[in-house]
């Protein structure tokens, strides 16, 4: 038996009212991740604790710059929703529940804005 | 009111379950997801210390370079390999194939032991080109 209203099944939003929306973009950032991160590993392994000049140096490089803030946003919405599920999976009360949530989308931004920031600094102004 | 909740019979969880390669692998692809949240914090002290200035990155160049530091990174790129293979896995399954028994244990087991692989290629090239 289909309990569901005739709206509702057009709509096909179910109780949370974003459909797969959240599924979707898990998916979408997994899939640019891939890349993303991919270059990353290199870029880390390649410059992780190089001398300063060097890695403003390649900073300096607007392809670089680019693909690094790329990664930053594809890996911060990610991870964004990834920890949401795990909240919602393992914090039942609903007052705690939606002060993780709160936190951990304030911990997204905070990550995403700071890094953006340096990428930004490092690219105008050295 | 008698608390109905806590007394509700439970669905058995992890603890009655036999270990095998496929589930442990979906429990570290939760457990490298949460650890990669935090180690992004990594990722932002290095592009701000870059930011910061030469006197500032020096001391997290240190760091980096350090016995510790080369552990931190190592394991860093390690878990973000996991959890890469693992999503990949993920991604196959989205699309409908690798659900079958031997084939999914398989999977599982090559994405433990391709990540470590990988992991040290990786480094073992970043090494040598460096
Ligand atoms: C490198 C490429 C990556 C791929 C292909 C990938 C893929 C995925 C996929 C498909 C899921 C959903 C798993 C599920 O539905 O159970 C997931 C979950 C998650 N990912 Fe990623 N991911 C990547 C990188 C990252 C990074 C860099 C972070 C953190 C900074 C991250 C954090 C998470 C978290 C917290 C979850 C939730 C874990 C869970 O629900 O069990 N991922 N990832």
């Amino acid at each position: 038996m289909d309990m569901r209203t005739p709206l509702g099944k057009v709509r096909g939003l179910g109780s949370a009212k974003d459909g797969t929306e959240h599924f979707w973009r898990q998916r979408l950032t997994a899939v640019s991740n891939v890349f993303l991160i991919s270059f990353f590993i290199i870029f880390m392994v390649l410059y992780a604790g190089a001398p300063y000049q060097e890695m403003i140096a390649v900073l300096h490089n607007p392809l670089v710059a680019i693909v690094c803030a790329f990664v930053i946003l594809s890996v911060t919405i990610h991870m964004r929703l990834g920890m949401q599920i795990i909240i919602e999976d393992y914090v039942h009360g609903e007052i705690g529940k939606v002060a993780l949530l709160i936190l951990n989308t304030f911990f997204a931004v905070v990550v995403a804005g700071a890094a953006i920031f340096a990428l930004l600094k490092i690219a105008f102004a050295g | 009111m008698a608390n109905v909740t806590n007394n509700r019979p439970l669905s058995p969880h992890l603890q009655v379950y036999r270990l095998i390669p496929t589930m442990a692998m979906s429990i570290l692809h939760r457990i490298t997801g949460g650890a990669l949240y935090f180690g992004t914090l990594l990722v932002v002290w290095w592009l701000i210390a870059a930011a910061t200035g030469e006197e500032y990155y020096n001391w997290v160049m240190w760091f980096m370079n350090s016995w510790f530091g080369r552990l931190v990174l190592f394991g860093y790129t390690w878990v973000l390999i996991l959890h890469m293979l693992g999503g990949l896995r993920h991604l196959l399954w989205d699309v409908g194939y690798g659900f079958e028994k031997e084939f999914s244990t398989k999977l599982a087991r090559a994405n433990l032991i391709g990540s470590i692989a990988l992991t040290l290629v990786v480094w073992v090239i970043g090494y040598t080109i460096r």
